[in-house]
């Protein structure tokens, strides 16, 4: 696969770092900014050979902290862009994230989640960050996160994080864990032809007239580049629409923060996207994402053959919550199943969408994810 | 009747962000005033110049340059200039912020986009503390020296910038003080027509801030200080470049040549790209 300078299509047996650097150059990045860290390396390592064969651009930063600035550097200079990380890295682009998110940066971040707190588990998977994901950065923002579950996914879902990226100029997460990264499994790479790729909208006045944060109806506003001539200044204060800071005004204040909250809750039907397994007649309702719904799958269909009327909904779209998809089967279903690798996290969020229905969570830790032995003895109890 | 007459420079200002933030006495309008001459003594496109500053007094500068601009979080400015000029190295990408900026929070990236030697270029401010939080002890503050949270006097050795930016491989190095607006332009007109890292300190004055807890209650007064002790030693050692009452050396200190980091990327990119043969 090295020294092409046109996508590797066809069918391959590929790592999931792999598949996602590959789904990055498929969507067009042409820059990767990233410092080393275990799950995630090998992101970076492979990028460093494949960027420059399509004229991009890597560099290894001195931080995670600086990985994430240089990205947005490179995405208001016209570029796609992306950084990959794992928990500790995640951690320090916190800020920038928040940066990302007001000045309206589209980009990529690809956290690699591995166990924590702190240091952790360096080479063991987890799901410990996807609340840091939606609240990780100080301030109220709206945010979109994907849970890829297999290798296939980090390819496709990488794909997808950087045309959701473009359309609502938000950074955009690729929530993976250790295992789908370091798993090798086939994926199948379509021709460019036919990969769908969204590109930022570009402003349609002249420069004299161009107001960089003044949105359209999808509450997202046509961005600039530097160099084209419009002169825009972008700044992580409190802006008007000209971009101009306004740092004594609540009205200002109000106007901004809202629609970077609503253009990604307004536009939430359009966003989400779960994968739905024997719903229909559903009694007890297996919520699970990213590695975890792997067995979480085996375990349902395990409990089909005993005659358990049992389900999946796999969320792919972490963030913004697929609310409405639970709150459905929550109307219909006995029971709701969340097994997560973490002590309680988008479990929250399912009861809250929830309601009445009685959720069952249960909590992994370490080294190996859940069975489906483990998620069928749970299915049996809640039947 | 009285015409209205629009000021030359004002083409170079975003007139619609004035009044600006900064106290009397301040150097801050002193740096921009230098940097604008330079633009135009050099007739820089603006639609080509990207100005990038952190936060602090000083960082509000991206906001009143009439280019694209951009304010990033305290100590990113030159993080994500690196961004900008690597994915569009045609852009003059001029990073403009403050001693605690660039020098505490941002002190990492500073010293790694030397030692790159990216084309990104960087006036530092100094104006001894953080001013726009009210004043507090920074990275630049003279030993002995009274700021909010030094009021027994400060017992942190400051960095000097000069000495760092050297060691770090800046390609173009100087110090000059908001007096020296004449060399300063020209300094920066020199910086800005040069390959590779490049770094200007302008001590610079905060009467209202620092000064008045310093014997120097005005901008006047910071301004004889800089008069009466400044030293022009074009040139000489930067670890000798001292900052003290008696003696401020000031000068150009570096001045060489060496290959950027952006132009090595795309060299390398080309070379690569051309072997690239398709699958």
């Amino acid at each position: 696969m090295t020294k092409k300078r046109t996508l590797p299509t066809g069918a391959h047996f590929m790592s999931g770092d792999i598949a996602c650097a590959e789904g990055a150059i498929a969507a067009g990045c042409r820059f990767f900014a990233g410092y080393p860290i275990t799950p995630a390396t090998e992101i970076a390592e492979h990028l460093s050979e494949r960027m420059p064969e399509f004229g991009g651009i890597y560099i290894q930063m001195e931080d995670e902290i600086a990985s994430i600035a240089a990205v947005l550097g490179a995405s208001y200079a016209g570029l796609k862009a992306m950084t990959a990380t794992s928990g500790p890295g995640f951690s320090l682009m916190q800020e920038n994230i928040g940066l990302a998110v007001m000045t309206e940066t589209p980009c990529v971040i690809v956290d690699i989640m591995r166990g924590g707190p702190s240091t952790g588990q360096p080479t063991l998977p987890g799901q410990q960050d996807v609340m840091q994901a939606k609240w990780g950065s100080h301030g109220d923002y709206g945010i979109i996160a994907l849970a890829p579950s297999s290798v296939q996914e980090m390819f496709n879902l990488t794909i997808e994080a950087f045309n959701l990226s473009e359309t609502y100029r938000v950074p955009t997460l690729l929530m993976g864990d250790e295992i789908v990264a370091h798993m090798w499994e086939k994926v199948v790479i379509p021709s460019a032809s036919e990969i769908r790729i969204v590109n930022r909208k570009k402003p349609h006045v002249s420069p004299s007239e161009y107001a960089p944060f003044m949105p359209e109806d999808d509450l997202v506003p046509p961005m600039a580049c530097f160099g084209e001539g419009y002169r825009f200044h972008a700044t992580g204060l409190t802006h008007d629409e000209r971009g101009y800071p306004r740092t004594q005004n609540s009205e200002v204040q109000t106007r901004l923060v809202k629609r970077l909250c609503e253009k990604i809750n307004k536009n939430a039907d359009k966003i989400i996207r779960v994968e739905e397994v024997m719903l229909e007649d559903a009694d007890v309702v297996v919520v699970a994402y990213g590695i975890v719904a792997r067995a979480a799958l085996s375990a349902v269909r395990k409990a089909r053959e005993a005659g358990i009327k049992a389900g999946l909904l796999r969320l792919i779209t972490l963030w913004p919550f697929p609310e409405k998809h639970v709150a459905k089967i929550a109307g219909q279903a006995k029971a709701i199943v969340v097994p997560e690798m973490n002590c309680g996290q988008i479990v929250r969020e399912v009861e809250r969408a929830a309601k009445e229905t009685p959720v069952t969570f249960l909590s992994k830790l370490g080294e190996d994810p859940h069975t489906p032995q483990e998620i069928l003895d749970v299915i049996r109890r809640c039947s | 009747m009285v015409q209205e007459v629009a000021h030359p420079f004002a083409k170079y200002l975003r007139s619609a962000m004035m009044p600006h933030i900064w106290c009397p006495g301040c150097g801050n309008g002193i740096v921009l005033n230098c940097f604008i001459h330079a633009l135009d003594e050099l007739q820089k496109d603006l639609d080509k110049l990207v100005v990038v500053s952190g936060i602090g007094c000083i960082g509000r500068t991206a906001g009143y340059t009439n280019a694209d601009s951009f304010h990033t979080t305290h100590g990113r400015a030159i993080a994500f200039a690196t961004g900008v000029k690597l994915a569009n190295p045609e852009l003059e990408v001029v990073v403009i912020s403050g001693d605690g900026d660039l020098f505490a929070i941002g002190g990492n990236h500073f010293i790694h986009a030397a030692r790159r030697n990216i084309g990104i270029k960087v006036i530092c401010a100094n104006n001894f503390n953080y001013g726009m939080t009210g004043g507090q002890q920074g990275p630049t503050t003279p030993l002995e020296a009274s700021t909010t949270t030094t009021p027994y006097g400060n017992i942190e050795h400051p960095f000097n910038l000069v000495h760092l930016a050297a060691a770090s491989g800046a390609t173009y190095v100087a110090r000059w003080t908001t007096l020296h607006v004449r060399r300063l332009t020209q300094s920066i007109k020199r910086m800005l027509q040069k390959e590779g890292f490049c770094f200007i300190e302008v001590v610079s004055p905060c009467p209202e801030i620092f000064g008045r807890r310093n014997k120097m209650r005005t901008g006047l007064e910071m301004m004889e200080w800089f008069r009466r002790a400044s030293v022009v030693e074009n040139f000489s050692d930067p670890s000798k470049a001292e900052i003290s009452p008696e003696k401020i050396v000031v000068g150009e200190f570096v001045n060489t040549e060496k290959v950027s980091y952006e132009r090595l990327l795309h060299e390398k990119i080309a070379q690569i790209n051309e072997k690239a043969m398709g699958w």
